[in-house]
């Protein structure tokens, strides 16, 4: 365990420019892809690796390469995703801020077996410095003949992009963030047509997230076959994970997919155990989306079996008991914290961020954070548990994005895991805010 | 390609959307719809009002759809098989949209120029719960008057994207839109802006509810009262065939002839609509064809009584509280 | 979201003849606008429309927005409707410094609703105000993808992280001896780990 293929070279000095990347066996994959392989090799290889989407639906990527059309006289788009918004998860900022021509390299890679000659980055607006990084990158790429016409001599060439953002969360949804780089509102579209059919500016479209691209760049330099052998299953590969929250060592982890969630959260390797010898409460171990999962279910299963930071095993259970791997946005919760309260923080987030284009969303993300907002003031009755529960079942599968169902999965999870927290303020009618951070989360701060 | 909706099957070629197979197949299939609007391009998916279930995929893919689909935007497979009215969970989702549609709508059916002819008092009335669970303040903004013939009433505006869509599309220049997003979006000229169009008044037809309405027939008189008929007159802009409606010999107001779903046969110029106010005119055809169900036809003038216990039934359907017995 | 502005907006249209950008505002546009192809101008938008902040002292006003319109030949009801969907454009004046700080998941665990409190008391203003000598306003956002140096704020294209009380005296303290504006697209950021 611990093979690191994407941040290997994290603590290298310097490894945000050209030379020192290249000397650590930098684009490396772009050699090989361009000089010996044909472009559906390189999907061959991603096929092969069983890469899945990183940032959140795990869709194998190969098979979402598979799907891009290639009418005659059509430009094809590659858009890397770097819209990182859900809440708990800053890998990729992580990644381009440190390494940002591992996610160049990438993308000359992938746009190369996709047919894509114009290819775009979008990156969220807060991330504003970010994309100064990797203008900077991309100028030094172009200068050395990476980027540009005719690469390496071949008869390919691509221009390369980063575009801005400007704070909105639904602009991670692939349909909304096209919108967006469109220069329009970020609202996401109705599918079908999907992407690969008529994407941005209706032409031929893929969109994959930062991780994923970053990730082609070893599975061409290692070979699809190789890469699939790490992890367990249709987990393959590595992964990166945002671990956040009451944890001794909060920070950006490259594990193989595989790795107990225990071993995680209590190694000094990783999250290093609960700050302040806390006991750990509860997890929400793929991004605020995903469901909560209280200590017990997210360290083994219903079952009793060791949870493992896999899709599958953390999925098992399903809705039930289970949760899912998502973004990676792992948030580590201690005994002091009040599920309801964070329930409303995340309730208020996914208000705040709705559209407002499909009335389930618009109308049912703020209403269910009125009712939370209820608890927190000791006015909340025993009644509006189930009005809850009703609300996020009216919201889930009913919308146009997958921005109902993050806000609903919440809300649903919340009550199915710790429904004792919501009776508490129900019948006592009063809420007593247990995570104060004069409970020392921070002493410096008290 | 042969489609089967709550047991009835048809035959519809490839492209039709579920929603128009239903149409096809008549009212006692049909899905409500409160965004889509079959003359307009794009409209439809937002409400997830027309939500059906998807029971069988295709003939190849006898799997279901897990979740309920927007009737509106989803073509039919052949050996398609869809619930809409026999399925429950169907009837639950809907009753939940409804629901959502409401909580923040005023409910001042009592003083809107839409009631008697409003898709959302239709849609609560046959798709709704008798009453809301609703317990907060509801959104209120002031009322605009986009013009001096079209009033916007944000308050009552379900974010169809109707309006907006009939500007890209039949204007050459769109001057309103919806601005800010989330449940703060509503619908906004730029800068006082008038709706200024041979065709911007059609956004009135268009509007399934009270939100955007006519300032010329404003408080007139309620569309019950009034007696629909189709005219015409020879215009060099539009068709020139409209309805009048009328009280005596009096036009009260003119809009677009609708079909039987509701929507606009064709669309008409602002003339016709605003400036055409004599009878003198217009050559009238005949007594247009109202839907029975709808309270225009339940009533002119004779029986008065049925309306009353209609309109009551309807606003109590709506949640609706007299004004003296709020809290 | 951004400052809440019902309905229409009042333009000015004496202002409105004055408004011109730099030089160098304008090379930048030109050179985002031949990023896509022909007619797809109005993709320049989000990017054009941070710069057009970043030109106007940090807001939007209608007046600019309709000179934006006119550069990338759009309606300038296209600029309202895109202008007001996003939190990081703002459509009502801002202080010189516009201190956003993250209030969501991670850092809503760790304290983040302290450190608004602490700077409300601070500057004697409430979230979404501006200090009466225009230094600062103060901003709450959603996660700003810091979540592993919780709590967090980001003042222009800065991130400042790890926040403490001192910290928070510290750097406002420095941005006030500074007095200068913060932009999204400043080129010389400090984070400040």
């Amino acid at each position: 365990m611990g093979r690191k293929l994407l941040l290997a070279h994290e603590n290298v000095p310097g490894i945000d420019r050209l030379d020192v990347y290249r000397a650590h066996g930098g684009y490396a994959s772009v050699e090989k892809a361009l000089k010996s392989m044909k472009p559906e090799d390189v999907v061959e290889e991603v096929k092969k690796s069983g890469l899945r989407g990183r940032g959140g639906a795990g869709f194998p990527t190969g098979l979402k390469w598979s799907f891009l059309a290639k009418p005659e006289g059509v430009p094809r788009y590659l858009v890397c995703n770097a819209d990182e918004s859900e809440p708990g998860t800053f890998k990729d900022r992580y990644l381009m801020e440190k390494i940002p021509h591992s996610l160049i390299e990438g993308m000359i890679v992938s746009s190369y077996a996709l047919g894509s000659n114009t290819s775009y980055i979008y990156i969220r607006g807060e991330y504003f410095y970010v994309s100064r990084i990797l203008e900077k990158a991309i100028q030094e790429a172009y200068e050395a003949g990476w980027l540009g016409k005719n690469i390496l001599g071949t008869d390919y060439s691509l221009d390369l992009y980063v575009q801005v953002g400007a704070g909105a969360y639904i602009c991670g949804e692939e349909t909304a963030l096209i919108e967006s780089l469109e220069g329009k509102r970020g609202n996401p579209r109705i599918k079908p047509p999907f992407p690969a059919v008529a994407g941005l500016w209706g032409c031929p479209t893929v969109v994959n997230n930062v991780e994923t691209i970053a990730a082609v760049a070893p599975i061409i330099n290692m070979g699809g076959e190789e890469y699939a052998k790490i992890g367990i299953g249709k987990s393959t590969g590595t992964k990166l994970i945002s671990a956040s929250g009451h944890i001794n060592k909060p920070g950006v982890y490259e594990i193989e997919l595989g790795l107990p969630v225990e071993e995680f959260i209590y190694s000094d390797q990783y999250c290093g155990g609960i700050r302040n010898g806390k006991k750990l409460k509860a997890v929400v171990a793929g991004g605020s989306s995903v469901p909560i999962l209280p200590a017990d279910l997210i360290l083994k299963t219903a079952k009793g079996e060791p949870r493992l930071m896999t899709y599958e095993s953390l999925f098992d259970g399903g809705f039930q008991s289970g949760t899912m791997l998502g973004s990676g946005g792992f948030i580590v919760m201690d005994e002091d914290t009040s599920i309801v309260k964070n329930l409303w923080n995340f309730t208020r987030f996914y208000h705040h961020e709705s559209c407002g284009q499909c009335s389930p969303c618009r109308e049912g993300t703020g209403w269910m954070e009125k009712i939370l907002h209820k608890f927190l003031e000791g006015t909340a009755n025993l009644s509006d548990i189930d009005l809850l529960w009703d609300i996020q079942s009216k919201i889930e599968g009913k919308t146009i994005c997958p921005l109902g169902d993050a806000a609903a999965w919440p809300v649903a999870s919340a009550i199915r895991h710790f429904k004792q927290e919501f009776e508490e303020i129900a019948k006592s009618k009063k809420f007593k805010d247990v995570s104060h951070y004069e409970r020392l989360h921070k002493p410096a701060m008290a | 390609m042969k489609v089967t909706i709550d047991g009835i099957e048809i035959d519809v070629p490839k492209g039709t959307t579920i929603l128009q197979a239903a149409r096809m197949i008549g009212k006692k299939v049909a899905p409500p719809a409160m965004c889509y609007y079959s003359k307009l391009k794009t409209t439809g998916g937002y409400c997830r009002t027309c939500i059906v279930k998807v029971t069988k995929a295709s003939a190849q893919n006898p799997n279901p759809i897990p979740k309920p689909v927007a009737s509106c935007r989803t073509e039919v497979a052949d050996g398609m098989e869809v619930q809409n009215f026999t399925s429950q969970e169907v009837i639950e989702a809907r009753k939940g949209v409804v629901e959502f549609l409401l909580i923040n709508h005023p409910l001042d059916c009592p003083i809107c120029d839409q009631a008697g002819e409003c898709k959302l008092q239709d849609l609560g009335y046959e798709h709704g719960s008798a009453k809301t669970r609703y317990e907060f303040k509801r959104r209120e903004y002031e009322m605009i008057d986009i013009g001096d013939k079209i009033k916007l009433h944000m308050n009552r505006c379900i974010l169809c994207y109707r309006c907006v869509k009939l500007c890209d599309q039949l204007t050459d220049k769109r001057v309103h839109g919806v601005i800010h997003r989330g449940d703060a979006a509503e619908i906004s000229t730029y800068i006082k802006n008038v709706i200024d169009n041979d065709f911007s008044g059609n956004v009135i037809d268009v509007c399934p509810v009270g939100a955007l309405t006519d300032r010329t027939f404003r408080f007139k008189q309620r569309v019950w009262f009034t007696k629909p008929v189709d005219a015409k007159r020879n215009c060099d802009k539009c068709s020139g065939k409209v309805r009048l409606w009328l009280k005596g010999e009096e036009v009260l107001r003119v809009t677009a002839r609708m079909d039987e779903w509701g929507e606009v046969e064709d669309f008409i110029c602002n003339a016709c609509r605003f400036e055409k106010k004599r009878k003198s005119d217009w050559t009238i055809e005949g007594p247009s064809k109202i839907d029975r169900h709808s309270v225009i036809s339940q009533n002119h003038y004779e029986h008065l009584n049925e309306l009353k216990v209609k309109a009551m039934k309807q606003q109590k359907a709506l949640g609706f509280m007299p004004f003296d017995k709020r809290p | 979201m951004g400052a809440q502005i019902h309905g229409t907006l009042e333009f000015n249209a004496e202002k409105r003849k004055d408004i011109r950008f730099s030089e160098e505002a304008l090379k930048e546009i030109e050179k985002i606008k031949s990023r896509y192809p022909q007619g797809k101008q109005k993709s320049a938008l989000i990017p054009v429309l941070h710069i057009a902040q970043a030109e106007n002292d940090g807001w939007l006003s209608p007046e600019v927005m309709d000179y934006v319109a006119s550069l990338l030949n759009i309606q300038p009801i296209e600029v309202f409707e895109v202008a007001s969907f996003y939190t990081m454009f703002n459509l009502k004046p801002v202080g010189k410094c516009v201190i956003e700080v993250c209030r969501t998941s991670s850092c809503w665990l760790l304290g983040a609703e302290d450190i608004i409190k602490y700077i409300e008391k601070k500057l004697g203003i409430k979230e979404g105000q501006t200090t009466p000598d225009g230094m600062f306003t103060l901003k709450t956002v959603e996660c700003l993808g810091s979540c592993g140096t919780a709590p967090v704020m980001q003042v222009g294209a800065s991130y400042h992280e790890n926040l403490t009380f001192e910290k928070v005296d510290k750097i406002l303290d420095k941005y006030r001896a500074e007095g200068r504006r913060r932009n999204y697209t400043d080129l010389d950021y400090e984070n400040t780990k």
